[in-house]
């Protein structure tokens, strides 16, 4: 039986998916997509984090199969042909990146939050991250860095 | 040991899913979001050949809400979905609250409050609040259909009464009263991600004069099963409460639970916070009620 998705706005259709297969090791080694980062393996760091129609998941947590008619958005498809995305450009500018191995899973849980809530205030934001850890420590500047994509998406800077 | 290989199974209706756990019931497993299953089936825990996921079969995710028939949490429903539907929170706070603060957006996006009753976890968030609301689970097999309230479904950690072939459908929680109030209250070290150390959870229903008419608490985290305290909720019943009787209310939780020490938390501050947690939780349930809005 084939898997078919949708992935980064294309379908994509896979033959002999073992049911064991983690959406995150399809991404990675099968379609060699490696922004997605494997960290802890069991849910608790958020380095895997991708989006399944929207909503940020942890991708080692999920079977590859429950990603069957849906929708996954990892980090490389979040850009235009050349433009970043707002959240990306805000986590540029605001100085977020360290080592940078959180952040492709920190700009998906952001975008998840801010598609559902424009304007998070910072308690909501630390809530909202709660499920990804920087082991650089760089919380401060990444949630600054999440206010900043809020403007940025309610078009308040430029 | 090989890594064990599975088939994964994408029932269109219940009847095809009850037709596959029946097949696959020595060596299958249900799978709802996945969020405990996955990483154990990776992890090679389980002697698993079959997955049976319960994703594309129509209706599962319903959470539904009447005055008379209460709530129906279907067993597709995901954590973040219960936790932010209007009825939910205005009616079970409780339960919303539970639903908010366990595990992390991305567990909540996924995993589901079905998932988290059927795993059984000394510690499920959920199951508090749910034992509070009185709520019952419906199982169903080939060929028939039972309803198991919450107090009976629960035998020990990580262990329930379902049988291999049934699945849980949904979970029904009864409407509850206009003056009445309920609350759920936990703590664990990091307060964010971490699975609870200590659970309470709690519902009062008032008659007119602000008496107690009926009183549920329930406890998580601090015995084999989440668990009720009856000997607390009689006393609280046909009482208006005073500082003196949730202190004795609170003790009488204290009582019912059975703590050990682990990693989250020593048995010794367990029963110390449960103390703590049932006095507010209490009292925050007896202020909601008084105000007649839940």
């Amino acid at each position: 039986m084939e898997l078919i998705f949708k992935l980064n706005g294309e379908e994509v259709r896979l033959s002999q998916v073992p049911g064991e297969e983690s959406l995150l090791t399809l991404l990675r080694e099968r379609l060699g997509l490696t922004g997605t980062k494997e960290g802890c393996g069991v849910g608790e760091c958020g380095a895997c984090s991708v989006l399944l129609d929207g909503k940020v998941v942890n991708s080692c947590l999920t079977a590859a199969w429950q990603a069957a008619g849906r929708e996954v958005t990892t980090i490389e498809g979040l850009a235009g042909d050349e433009d970043l995305h707002p959240v990306q450009r805000a986590f540029v500018e605001a100085g977020a990146v360290q080592c940078g191995f959180c952040t492709p899973g920190m700009i998906l849980a952001a975008k998840s939050l801010l598609d559902q809530n424009p304007d998070p205030d910072e308690e909501v934001i630390k809530n909202a991250l709660a499920g990804n850890l920087c082991r650089c420590t760089g919380y401060h500047d990444i949630i600054r860095a999440v206010r900043r994509a809020g403007k940025l998406l309610r078009g308040e800077t430029s | 040991m090989p890594t064990p290989r599975f088939t994964f199974h994408q029932p269109q209706n219940l009847e095809q899913a009850l037709d596959l756990v029946g097949m696959y019931r020595t060596n299958g497993k249900i799978l709802a979001g996945g969020t405990d299953l996955v990483p154990k089936l990776r992890a090679g825990l389980m002697d698993v050949h079959h997955v049976v996921s319960l994703n594309r079969v129509p209706g599962l995710n319903r959470i539904t809400f009447h005055e008379d028939d209460g709530l129906v949490i279907g067993a597709g429903a995901r954590l973040a979905d219960v936790a932010l539907n209007p009825e939910v929170m205005k009616h079970y706070p409780g339960l919303a609250h539970a639903c908010s603060v366990m595990a992390t957006t991305q567990i909540r996006n996924m995993g589901t409050v079905a998932g988290n009753i059927v795993n059984s976890a000394p510690s499920a968030d959920t199951a508090a609040p749910l034992l509070a609301y009185k709520a019952a689970v419906i199982l169903v097999e080939r060929g028939g259909r039972r309803h198991v309230p919450l107090t009976e479904f629960f035998s020990g950690p990580g262990l329930n009464v379902m049988e291999p072939m049934e699945i849980m459908e949904a979970i029904r929680v009864p409407s509850p009263p206009r003056r009445s109030g309920s609350a759920y209250l936990r703590l664990s070290a990091r307060s964010k991600v971490d699975i609870a150390a200590v659970g309470v959870a709690g519902f009062l229903a008032l008659d007119m004069d602000g008496v107690i008419i009926e009183a549920r608490l329930a406890l998580a985290a601090v015995a084999p099963t989440p668990l009720r305290c009856p000997e607390a909720e009689a006393m609280l019943a046909g009482q208006k409460p005073d500082p003196q009787l949730l202190t004795r209310a609170a003790a009488a939780c204290v009582r019912a639970c059975r703590p050990i020490d682990d990693v989250r938390a020593t048995a010794a501050y367990r029963r110390k916070m449960v103390q703590v947690l049932a006095g507010r939780v209490i009292e925050q349930c007896y202020q909601t009620a008084e105000r007649g809005d839940a």
